[in-house]
């Protein structure tokens, strides 16, 4: 597999990481959100990331890259899933992942989305 | 030392990790433990390829009493480390990254060395026990 799929629902994109990535995969995961936004104009980005079991200092900073660019695009990101054991080992890792929102699960994600998105 | 892969392109990090999962359930590692070796090694395993020109990860069972641990060798034969404190530096990197890998493999573990002469390579020994 060379691509993570990227669902359309409505004004919101969903992307369920199920697979142990390699740099290149999640760069051009990266590209393909911000195509995405701009292209169908969406309003929010959810990532799930409840199948992976690591996230090292790369695959943060391509999340932390994401909410950063879908924020300049008028879009907003909320990453959930993360399991307990890979958040203790970001923070003593040292990503803190500024300004990135998370959510316990997809549904709550989608609240949290909606949310924002009626806010504006 | 018990086993031995090579770590030459960019695949060969998540086999790398793969391996690691591996030995690390095998080696009695609780989840966070685990998970927090897999991150080190990922990380070392990343540097070997982008600054070391690519080059081998080596494994060990250690024995301590009743305790069992993991032991994990990162080498290469690369331009090795002219600064090492630079690199050790949170936040320091000479390419693009966040500067995060050697100081934050080092916090995960609980036995970290590195080793680095420059013109003849790098070598970052890790290990964490059960
Ligand atoms: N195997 C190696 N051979 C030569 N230089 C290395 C090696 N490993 C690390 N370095 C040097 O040490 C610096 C710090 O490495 P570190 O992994 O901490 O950060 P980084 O790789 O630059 O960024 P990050 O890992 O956060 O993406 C690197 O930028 C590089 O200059
Ligand atoms: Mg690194």
């Amino acid at each position: 597999m060379d691509r993570i799929p990227i669902l359309r629902m409505g004004e919101f994109l969903l992307v369920t990481i199920q697979v142990d990535m390699h740099d290149q995969l999640a760069l051009t995961l990266q590209d393909d959100l911000s195509e995405h936004i701009s292209r169908y104009g969406s309003k929010g980005v959810l990532i799930d990331i409840s199948a992976l079991d690591i996230v090292d200092s790369f695959i943060g900073r391509m999340i932390g890259t994401i909410s950063g660019l879908s924020k300049i695009m008028d879009a907003e990101t909320v990453l959930v899933g993360m399991q307990p054991a890979v958040a203790i080992t970001l923070v003593e890792l040292g990503l803190t992942l500024p300004g990135v929102s998370t959510a316990l699960n997809v549904e709550r994600g989608m609240r949290l989305l909606r949310e924002r998105v009626l806010a504006q | 030392m018990d086993g031995s892969q090579p770590i030459s392109i960019e695949q060969d990090v998540v086999l790398a990790r793969q391996t690691v999962r591996r030995l690390a359930i095998e080696c009695g590692l609780r989840l966070v433990d685990q998970t927090k070796l897999i991150t080190a090694a990922s990380e070392l395993a990343r540097n070997t390829v982008i600054y070391g020109g690519g080059g081998h990860m080596d494994w060990e069972f250690v024995e301590e009493g009743t305790r069992r641990g993991l032991r994990l060798v990162f080498r290469d034969e690369g331009p090795g480390i002219a600064d090492m404190k630079l690199a050790m530096t949170d936040g320091w990197t000479s390419g693009g990254g966040l500067g995060l890998g050697l100081t934050g493999a080092k916090r995960l573990v609980d036995e970290f060395s590195l080793e680095s002469t420059p013109g003849v390579g790098t070598r970052v020994t890790i290990c964490k026990w059960n």
